[in-house]
Order: C-alpha cells, then structure tokens, then sequence
C-alpha cells in the first residue's frame, strides 16, 4: 500500500471510503441515535474523539505491543475512552447523556474504533493516526447528522427541537410522518443516501 | 533495544501496567467529575419533583427567561424552596423523624431495610394555593430500577400529578412509562376507597375504561407487562407506608 497523503487520510473517509455508506460499519447505533439532532451530534462528536484519541494511543504503543493480546489492549484503551467520554457527558450534558442512555458506552463495540485500530493505527505514526481517527469519526458524523436532520424535520417538523416547518403548512393539510421517527426508515434513508453517493460515485459501484 | 515482545513474561508485564495506568486514570477522572453529575442528579430530582405539582419544564423555562436567567442548578433550587414548604422523614408509624434529611434520603438504601426501620420522605408543596403531598418512590422494573415521584392532592386520596424514570427499560416498551400518555392515566386515580380504606392502584391490561376515575384502575402498556406490574408493585408498596401518616392528618 503506497503511503497516502494527510490530505487524503482526512478526507477519504468523508466521501469515498466512508465507514457507514462504503464500509457499511457502525449501522446500529446510525439507526438508534438518530431521531434528534442533537443527540446525534454530541454522540458524532464523542465517536470522533474515541476514535481519534484511541488511534493515537495505539499508534504510540505499536511497537511495545504484545501481539497476542493486541485485540485485548485495544478493547482496554477503548474501554477506558469510551468511559471517560460517558462521564464527561454525564457531568457537562446530563440530558442529552440520559438520551443517549446506553448507546455512548456501546461505542466500545462499534466496529468503527476497532477496525481503525487493527486496519491504522497498529503500523502508522501517531499524526498519521490522528488524522485517520478524525476523519474516520467525522465520516461517521456526517452521515449521522444527515440522517437525523431528515429524520427530526419529517418525523418531527423541528429542528433541535425548535418548530421549522411553517404552521400554514399545517393549515393546508401537511402532516408530520411519524414513520420518520421509527429505526425501519432510518435504514431506509442510510440506504438512500448510499443510493445517492454511488450514482455520483461510479468508481464506488462494483464490476459485474 | 531488542526484546521478545512475544514472552510470556513481557505479555504479563505489559498488561499490569497498562491496566494500573487506565485503573488509575479512571479513579481519577471519577473523583474529578462526581460533584458535577451529583449536582445534575440533584436539579433533575428537584424538576422531577415539582413537574409533578404542575410546573414543568416549559413552565420553569419560561419562568427563567422572564427573568433573563438560564435552567441553571440555582434557579431550579431557588423554586423548589420556594414551592416546596416542608420536607419531611417519616417513620413506619407515620411520625415525624428529627434530624433527617429528607432529600438526601437514598430510597434504594432505604428498601434494603425491613420496613419498620426505614425513614419515608415527604414532601409538602403549595402552588397556586393548594396543597400537594409529594411521595418518592422506587421499586424494580423487568431489567433494573425504576423509580418517580407522585403527588397527591390536599385530600391525601386523589393523584394530582406522576413522574416515572427508568435505568434500563426495553426502548418502545417498558420505556415508555416516561411518556405523558402514561402519565395522564393516573391523573384524578384514588388511592383509597369510599371507606377510607387503602387499595392502591390496579395497572391491568386491557383496561378501556380511563374515563372512570374511581375504580383504581389504569391501563397497562401492552408488551411491557412485566415493567406496568414493576410500576404498579412500586406505587402500591411505598404509598401504603404513608397510609399511617395521612390517617392521622386527617383526624386533626
């Protein structure tokens, strides 16, 4: 594998080599957090710091690590991240902590972090890792947001939780879709916007 | 520097001190951020309390911006001594307990103890010109604690106001005892019956009949069975501890 470029490091993840609509990882909690916004930022935001602060840390310690137990040291580091995550939004966040409920400490089990470490951080430099978790976890994020952004504005009509669509719209007979709100349409819409980038992506579609 | 990064011994070594450094790390980071969560546990429990006398969120935020203030852990502290006239630990004979702190009361502790030695919190609050008794409760749901808070009215019989939360209830199930329609089933329900004696409330499945506020009775939510018995153990175990003390309000 040729070395690749800060650059692309950051921003490959965002577009082509997306971890939710390319890699197809870390659908679950894309499907559980994203009924609100907010919500769905703050875990984007907490997903890119584990990422990226455990890629570093791993990256640190590739050398010293045992090889048979590499799994095991992963899991602790992110463990020990995820935690402090959890605990820093339980004192600073505590409403939008209790709606997120288990999901920040299921991101110990997101495929994401762990793949990044196994497939980055365990044979690049520390910057190099940095970014990767960066752009790893802003991938992430944005689809997130996407996703949460149509689902809040047509589930709900709101928009971190303030009224955006026009009451005369009401008046006229519009209505919210309540399905919007259910985990079923949040795969539909991930499912869409992969539709989406692989018409504008050709290269991303598989030969036949 | 040239070692076997795959012996045994170093495998052992490498794994103690990583695990000293994270077990460090965390006791650390624990201490450090614990007067924050137990301040927001605290103003969580205070909004709890007086949504269920009528001021909720929307009222308490409106109230802040009025005054060019924010939700902070002051304002609400500032309305719940204001609303909130008396606290107070009860023993199992309805008596008054000097020198209990009645918010500081860990109801889960409290439970472990056979009943006759446990302290009950109340609370007493006037709003609007009425008088509320507020009474905490806790109990067990299908996978953990459950807990809320319920008012009754200056009767000491009808349900003014509940709040129910919940540690790990099945999401769309059992979770949903935190929503207002649940809510709203209990409201106006009778704790006693017509001759005064206790019945507590009845969660049943199936139960159509919500415009009868007399028969002790609400509706389950269907698929949470077990979380709708959970609320209902919970209600009827700690009211009937108040019943002495309301017997003996009511005689004066």
């Amino acid at each position: 594998m040729a070395k690749k470029k800060s650059k692309e490091i950051l921003f490959d993840p965002l577009f082509e080599n997306n971890p939710i609509t390319v890699q197809v990882l870390g659908i679950c909690s894309a499907l559980a957090v994203t009924v609100k916004l907010m919500p769905a930022i703050v875990m984007a935001l907490s997903v890119m710091a584990v990422v990226a602060f455990s890629n570093v840390i791993i990256s640190l310690m590739r050398r010293y690590i045992p090889m048979r137990v590499r799994i095991i040291v992963q899991l602790v580091v992110i463990a020990t991240l995820v935690i402090l995550v959890d605990m820093l939004l339980k004192a600073f966040a505590y409403d939008v902590s209790k709606q997120l409920s288990v999901f920040v400490g299921l991101i110990i089990t997101n495929c994401i972090v762990m793949g990044r470490l196994e497939a980055f951080a365990m044979d690049n430099k520390p910057w190099a890792s940095f970014l990767d978790g960066i752009g790893n976890g802003a991938g992430y994020g944005l689809i997130l947001i996407i996703v949460a952004f149509l689902r809040e504005l047509f589930g709900n009509g709101t928009l971190f939780g303030h009224k955006v669509i026009p009451q005369w719209l009401y008046d006229h007979g519009y209505m919210d879709n309540g399905m919007m709100l259910m985990p079923a349409m949040a795969l539909i819409t991930v499912g869409i916007i992969i539709w989406v980038q692989r018409s504008l992506m050709p290269q991303l579609t598989e030969k036949e | 520097m040239k070692f076997d990064r795959n012996s045994n011994g170093y495998t052992v070594l490498f794994m103690s001190i990583l695990l000293l450094v994270v077990a460090v790390t965390l006791s650390w980071a624990f201490m450090f951020f614990k007067p924050f969560y137990e301040q927001n546990k605290r103003q969580e429990k205070m909004t709890d309390i007086l949504y269920t006398i009528g001021l909720d969120k929307d009222k308490l935020e409106e109230a802040a911006k009025t005054k060019g203030l924010s939700l902070s852990y002051e304002f609400i502290k500032q309305y719940f001594d204001k609303y909130i006239v008396k606290q107070v630990a009860l023993d199992a004979e309805g008596n008054e307990v000097q020198g209990v702190n009645a918010f500081d009361i860990d109801l889960k502790q409290e439970m472990a103890k056979p009943a006759e030695k446990q302290v009950y919190p109340l609370y007493i609050a006037e709003y609007d010109g009425k008088k509320y008794y507020i009474i905490p409760l806790y109990g067990k749901g299908l996978w953990d604690d459950i807990w809320g808070y319920v008012s009754l009215e200056s009767d000491m019989n009808t349900i003014h106001g509940i709040k129910f939360d919940h540690k790990g209830e099945t999401p769309g199930l059992g979770a949903n005892i935190t929503e207002k329609w649940f809510e709203q089933r209990f409201i106006g329900e009778k704790i006693f019956d017509q001759n005064g004696n206790f019945t507590g409330i009845d969660i049943v499945k199936n139960w159509k009949d919500e415009t009868n506020k007399d028969d002790h009775k609400v509706d389950a939510i269907s698929g949470a069975t077990l979380t709708s018995n959970g609320v209902e153990d919970m209600i009827n175990e700690r009211l009937k501890h108040y019943v002495p003390y309301f017997k003996k309000q009511q005689k004066q």
